[in-house]
């Protein structure tokens, strides 16, 4: 069986990351599953984690009332699901549900912050990480809002 | 991806009588229409082509084929847009339409030949590919991985929807995705570029044939490249403002190409640094 | 197409009137310039009589007058507003009709014109605009078939550019100021000593229409007072542009900021491209009656200076008047060059003389391209 830091390397985030930061990372986490349909958190929540999807589909959902849940991202394998445990006040904006069954690694938030503030340097790539991957999201986000597929062509 | 022999000079103005034979609602504001000679051979579009549609006093406009259906009649998708539009959606089995053409460049299905094809439609875009799917699955043993990522609005925008399953079962790996999802969308939720980052394709030798708006095309033919095809291999359909069809008028220029002519499908090496060009 | 084997000929003041006879016996309809409305425009002639006898023309940038000449000249002016074009791709043209009964539609094309013109007094730059309309609508995989019926039949007396205006720069564009080619015959008018013209045989039609008017063969005072004539018009040229890697410069420069200050100037009015020898753009209106049972298609002419002109569904993909200046001088001067293996000017001026508010071409290109150009007015 793979140690714990082997299966957060897989992950595309963390591709690459040095040996002894993987090891930190890993004894931050734990390997959890979900059936489908079971919910990972729900908006409001405290925000204390974060998953690697290592198999399943996740969706990210916000409920309007009127209309019910509307689903706005989903996550597939290797990606990472929850940003809100990086920065006060640390509760969720959003449900997240399990689409299909789900096999993750949960990596503790409180965990992983202690020992950024305790490393900065461990903190700062981990942060490097982190942003880039947000700022992926956040462009993709941003070209939804042009009604990407919506506006011109008539055929 | 050379068109084949275009209709006789003195006809190619002339619009030929089609009569409807079915009309089929696609999404709200969407119809396909399958229109047949009202006498006289059907004309004989390519996957990518277009025709010239005319409804009779109202107006004519530029729509691709998205089929073909019994005894070689035309199917076009059509979303009501505009005056033209609005009345062609609007016709009932029996009426007639106007055609001129087919016009324009093919997708290049066979310079794909032995490659993977990665087949990216946004929205409405996946009216003009849907010839080229079918088209790749008549010769399913003659290419490598067959890939469909298709991106619309919501569920409801999807087109052809029944027929999504069928390709699948043919052979296409077909992943969907929408920007907004309800909780029974088993599919993804985001941009369809995203779908190209979990796609299985030899970058070094798959093309990749893309249609939707022209913000999507930019920003899928960008994912495309970041995972390794080149320009040459990268095929995309565009839409200008056509009157003619024949290269005669003017209006459908994008710097030095005339997409009623050297188009609509391009390649990118070909078009992309024009497009590039804002308001060109 | 110039005929070599048949040599130049001297036709007077009378022969020219008899030409103006034998084409229209011919059952041509003779076509050339006149006098109207203040300007130098081309019209039906009964009679070389017509002509703007010692009239010329004084253009400059948002400029045109027409004044007295000191001579008799039949053709002692440069381009006017009017082009050929206004014949052989007309500002309306019916395509088709069809009729509606219940289920049934009957689509009759419009019948293909069958007039002959006999166009007199085409200058080179205009046998120029005349060639490159043939490529556009000709030349491609279709044929525009009205424009052919239209281009068939026409009869071309050219007539060498012996005043240029201001505004002019054939030279610079390889059209002018004499005819090269692309006429049936052409003539140079002598006006020193006797009132004359050398007349150059073009073609089989251009040699045997001249057995109908009275002429002397020509001689090397005849020929010599011709290569003057061209010379002093070369000589002449009101403006010039450099086309010495043009092309490649004006595409690189598409952000230039020059772009935006001339559109500051720009009124978008199109003027330029309905005074243009060589625009083709076009659109097309569809009609029905009241019953809607009877409908048309008819062709206009349209402009790339309207916002429509580039309209799909949702907005204009050139919605402002930097984006619009910026598609019809690199479409003129660059991009016609890779459309249709040629460039789309003919140096002949009109766009710099008809522009309100006096824009110039061959200044804007030069200050695109960062080459000296433009106005000859102070050298």
């Amino acid at each position: 069986m793979r140690t714990l830091d082997a299966v957060v390397l897989e992950a595309p985030i963390f591709a690459d990351l040095d040996a002894q930061y993987a090891e930190q990372l890993a004894g931050c986490s734990r390997t959890v599953g979900f059936e489908a349909g079971e919910t990972l958190f729900r908006e409001g929540d405290p925000a204390d984690v974060f998953y690697v999807l290592r198999r399943g589909r996740v969706a990210l959902e916000l409920f309007v009332p009127g209309r019910g849940p509307i689903t706005i991202e989903t996550a597939d394998e290797g990606e990472v699901v929850g940003w809100s445990w990086l920065f006060p006040p640390h509760t969720w904006h959003f449900d997240a549900r399990a689409v299909t069954p789900i096999r993750a690694v949960a990596v503790n938030g409180v965990c992983i912050r202690e020992k950024c503030d305790g490393d900065p340097a461990l903190g700062y790539e981990l942060m490097r990480r982190f942003s880039s991957v947000l700022l992926d999201r956040l462009n993709a986000t941003q070209v939804r809002l042009a009604d990407l597929y919506g506006g011109s062509h008539g055929r | 991806m050379a068109a084949e022999a275009g209709p006789s000079i003195s006809r190619s103005a002339l619009p030929e009588p089609y009569v409807v034979r079915r009309r089929s609602r696609e999404t709200a504001d969407t119809w396909t229409l399958e229109i047949a000679p009202h006498d006289g051979p059907p004309i004989d579009p390519k996957p990518g082509q277009f025709a010239m549609l005319s409804a009779f006093g109202v107006g004519e406009v530029p729509i691709s084929l998205s089929g073909r259906g019994r005894g070689g009649s035309l199917v076009h998708t059509i979303r009501d847009v505009g005056e033209v539009t609005a009345e062609l959606c609007r016709t009932g089995r029996g009426d007639m339409v106007g055609v001129r053409g087919p016009f324009g460049t093919e997708w290049p299905l066979d310079a794909a030949l032995g490659a993977d094809v990665l087949v990216v439609a946004g929205g409405l875009g996946l009216a003009p590919l849907r010839p080229a799917v079918e088209a790749l699955l008549e010769r399913r043993d003659s290419y490598g991985r067959l890939i469909l990522l298709y991106g619309a609005r919501t569920p409801d925008d999807l087109l052809f929807r029944e027929e999504l399953d069928g390709w699948r079962e043919a052979g296409f790996d077909v992943q969907l995705t929408v920007d907004a999802g309800t909780p029974s969308w088993p599919d993804r939720v985001g941009v369809v570029g995203k779908l190209v980052e979990s796609a299985e394709f030899d970058p070094v030798s798959a093309v990749a044939l893309v249609c939707g708006p022209e913000v999507m095309i930019r920003f899928t033919v960008a994912a495309l490249v970041e995972n390794g095809i080149s320009d040459d291999r990268l095929y995309v359909s565009l839409e200008r403002n056509m009157k003619c069809g024949i290269g005669h008028c003017g209006h459908c220029q994008l710097g030095p190409v005339l997409v009623c002519r050297d188009g609509p499908v391009f390649s990118w090496d070909q078009i992309g640094r024009w497009l590039a060009v804002r308001e060109l | 197409m110039n005929n070599k084997d048949a040599p130049d000929r001297v036709i007077s003041l009378a022969g020219l009137e008899e030409l103006v006879g034998a084409l229209r016996r011919r059952g041509y309809r003779v076509v050339g310039p006149k006098l109207r409305d203040g300007a130098i425009v081309y019209d039906e002639l009964d009679s070389a009589v017509e002509l703007p006898v010692g009239w010329t023309d004084v253009q400059e940038p948002g400029s045109y007058r027409i004044v007295r000449r000191d001579d008799e000249a039949r053709f002692g002016f440069a381009a006017g507003p009017h082009s050929w074009k206004q014949y052989l791709l007309p500002p309306r043209v019916r395509l088709w009709r069809a009729q509606q009964n219940g289920a049934s539609v009957t689509i009759e094309e419009e019948a293909p014109h069958d007039e002959r013109y006999a166009f007199l007094g085409v200058r080179g730059c205009d046998l120029g605009a005349i060639a490159i309309q043939d490529r556009v609508l000709m030349g491609g995989r279709y044929v525009d078939h009205d424009y052919a019926a239209r281009r068939e039949g026409i009869f071309v007396v050219a007539v060498d550019c012996g005043d240029p205006a201001a505004t002019c720069f054939c030279v610079s564009m390889g059209t002018g100021p004499a005819a090269e080619s692309g006429y049936d015959i052409a003539l140079t008018e002598l006006i020193g000593g006797e009132h004359r013209f050398l007349v150059r045989v073009g073609s089989e039609r251009g040699a045997e229409i001249l057995d109908d008017v009275s002429h002397r063969p020509a001689d090397d005072a005849d020929r010599e007072e011709a290569v003057a004539v061209t010379e002093r018009a070369t000589a002449g040229m009101g403006r010039s542009l450099d086309t010495d890697g043009l092309h490649d410069s004006l595409l690189q420069n598409l952000e230039h900021p020059r772009w935006d200050e001339v559109a500051q100037r720009c009124l978008a009015c199109g003027n330029c491209t309905q005074v243009c020898p060589t625009c083709f753009c076009t659109g097309v209106e569809d009609a029905a009656d009241l019953s809607g049972e009877n409908v048309e298609r008819t062709r206009v002419w349209d402009t790339c200076f309207s916002v429509d002109h580039s309209y799909i569904h949702g907005g204009s993909v050139r919605p402002g008047t930097r984006s619009r200046y910026r598609q019809w001088l690199t479409h003129k001067l660059a991009t016609w060059e890779d459309q249709f293996g040629t460039s789309g000017c003919v140096g002949c001026g009109r766009c710099i003389a008809w522009c309100p508010v006096g824009i110039d071409l061959t200044e804007e290109a030069a200050a695109l391209s960062g080459a000296e150009g433009g106005s000859n007015e102070n050298t």
